[in-house]
């Protein structure tokens, strides 16, 4: 039974119908998968378990009747390590994430540094967008939070172009979205909710509690405010990561969808054209999404640069 | 060993039968995530915070204080216009009013002239006037005293022509009277 479910997976969408997996372009995998060669058959199953086969570094993998019956005939069955669940991700593995993470360095690069090289007083276009990007974050600093914020400029400047170019990139067709990963989106939150609580009570001391404590509002009225500014304090990371990564998620799953639905001709127009439709939203979902993400950062270090309403 | 393969494949098969499990939820690729993470964040940071914003920064700077400069010198040019306008005007006015102090002087020493001339007319005049004056006083006198001296004569002419005798200091006394009144 568990061998049949494998093979499905392996040859998942290829037996024609309808085959959704919107979800499987999220999957973690190694760049390099590894590859086995099967050497012998494995004992008849203890359980029942199905057929298996003993490979060459000796691990035990389940075989389809049809792999079976080729190792028999003395012919090489390769199978792949990672689907067969015993090649594991560990954290230092290369994997697509680390393939598009470093995709997005580098077209950060590309941009930034390739792109301003001349230095001109007179930009050229792609100058003109690096220069753009950069007075775009500034200006949201400068406005959001204030001088005293300036100083928090390049690291905001890396949360936004990681995000932005991270979310763009996972539009390309096969690419894989690192920002719809709440792994991703929850470090860089929790990054941004550590950073401001700290800078917060290094900067104010225990002032920064005075962001609970609404002096505008009626006495009796605070202590309730309080517990309400509390529990969204502590929901910030929350919201700010899954705010993101579900967008992304969303939209990419939605678009997959839609193009499952082309196996079908006589949808296929309509699915096309729902396709384009929900990647023109996507375009714009990503960079206002990076854009939320980084003026939430700038907010949440107003409030710990300056804690009184 | 055998048993956690087959624990493996079985989870990747109910993974794949499953289908729509989100493989987000996926606790075991969370520290592969978290370290590229981590790492790209990190080289992210080195490179906008040590080549690419201070040369951005600096670019825009640059522009800035281009632009400045530009408008600064052109306000200067259009200062400097302005001054020789002002110089060119000044000039012209000077240049008006000296002509006008010039016209005005010339015109002064014409008058003084003029006014010479008319004095020293004016005293030939008066002595020529004096001179006929006294010359017409003179001929005035001197017709006055030959009308006594002709009267004079006459009368006695008539006295005598008359026949009458008179001496002359008689007749000359009565026309003295007679002309005198």
């Amino acid at each position: 039974m568990a061998t049949e479910a494998q093979g499905e997976a392996a040859a998942h969408g290829a037996e024609g119908g309808l085959a959704f997996h919107p979800m499987d372009q999220f999957i973690v995998k190694p760049l390099f998968q590894a590859y086995d060669n099967v050497v012998a058959l494995g004992e008849p199953g203890s359980g029942g378990e199905g057929l298996t086969g003993l490979t060459e570094s000796g691990h035990e993998v389940a075989l389809t009747a049809k792999q079976a019956l080729e190792v028999e005939a003395g012919g090489s069955v390769a199978i792949n390590l990672f689907e067969a669940g015993i090649q594991q991700v560990h954290w230092y593995t290369i994997t697509n994430v680390t393939l598009w993470m470093a995709i997005t360095v580098l077209a950060i690069v590309v941009l930034l540094i390739l792109g301003t090289s001349k230095r001109a007083t007179i930009p050229n276009r792609t100058q003109s967008v690096a220069e753009l990007a950069y007075g775009f974050v500034y200006k949201m600093i400068e406005d959001v939070t204030g001088k005293d914020g300036i100083k928090y400029f390049p690291y905001v400047m890396t949360l936004f172009m990681f995000i932005v170019f991270a979310n763009f990139l996972g539009l390309l067709p096969m690419a894989f979205t690192t920002t719809s990963h709440i792994a991703v989106t929850a470090v860089l939150a929790f990054a941004v909710f550590f950073t401001v609580t700290i800078l917060g009570f290094v900067k104010n001391g225990a002032h920064f509690l005075e962001l609970f404590w609404v002096k505008s509002a009626p006495l009796a009225l605070r202590p309730v405010l309080a517990i309400i500014e509390l529990i969204s304090y502590f929901v910030r990371p929350v919201s700010h990561s899954v705010r993101l990564a579900g967008n992304m998620m969303a939209g990419h799953a939605v678009i997959k969808v839609f193009a499952g639905f082309a196996a079908i001709a006589a949808i296929a127009p309509l699915s096309v054209v729902a396709v384009a439709a929900m990647y023109g939203l996507e375009v714009l979902v990503s960079f206002i999404q990076a854009y939320v993400f980084t003026i939430l950062t700038c907010v949440y270090l107003k409030d710990a640069l300056h804690p009184s309403h | 060993m055998a048993t956690e393969t087959h624990g493996a494949v079985a989870e990747a098969a109910d993974h794949a039968a499953s289908g729509a499990g989100m493989p987000q939820l996926d606790f075991a690729h969370f520290p592969n995530q978290i370290f590229w993470l981590v790492v790209t964040l990190v080289v992210i940071y080195l490179i906008l915070n040590r080549v690419a914003l201070p040369r951005i920064g600096a670019v825009l700077a640059h522009r800035a204080s281009t632009i400045t400069n530009d408008i600064a010198a052109a306000n200067d040019l259009k200062r400097k216009a302005e001054e020789a306008e002002q110089a060119y005007d000044k000039a012209l006015a000077d240049a008006r009013v000296e002509a006008g102090r010039i016209a005005a002087e010339a015109k002064a020493e014409i008058q003084a002239d003029l006014n010479a001339a008319i004095a020293k007319a004016d005293t030939q005049i008066s002595v020529k006037t004096a001179e006929g004056e006294k010359a017409i006083a003179e001929i005035r006198a001197g017709a006055v005293d030959g009308i006594r001296a002709v009267a004079k004569d006459v009368a006695a002419e008539l006295v005598t022509t008359l026949g009458f005798k008179a001496d002359k200091g008689t007749i000359d006394g009565a026309v003295e009277d007679r002309v005198k009144g």
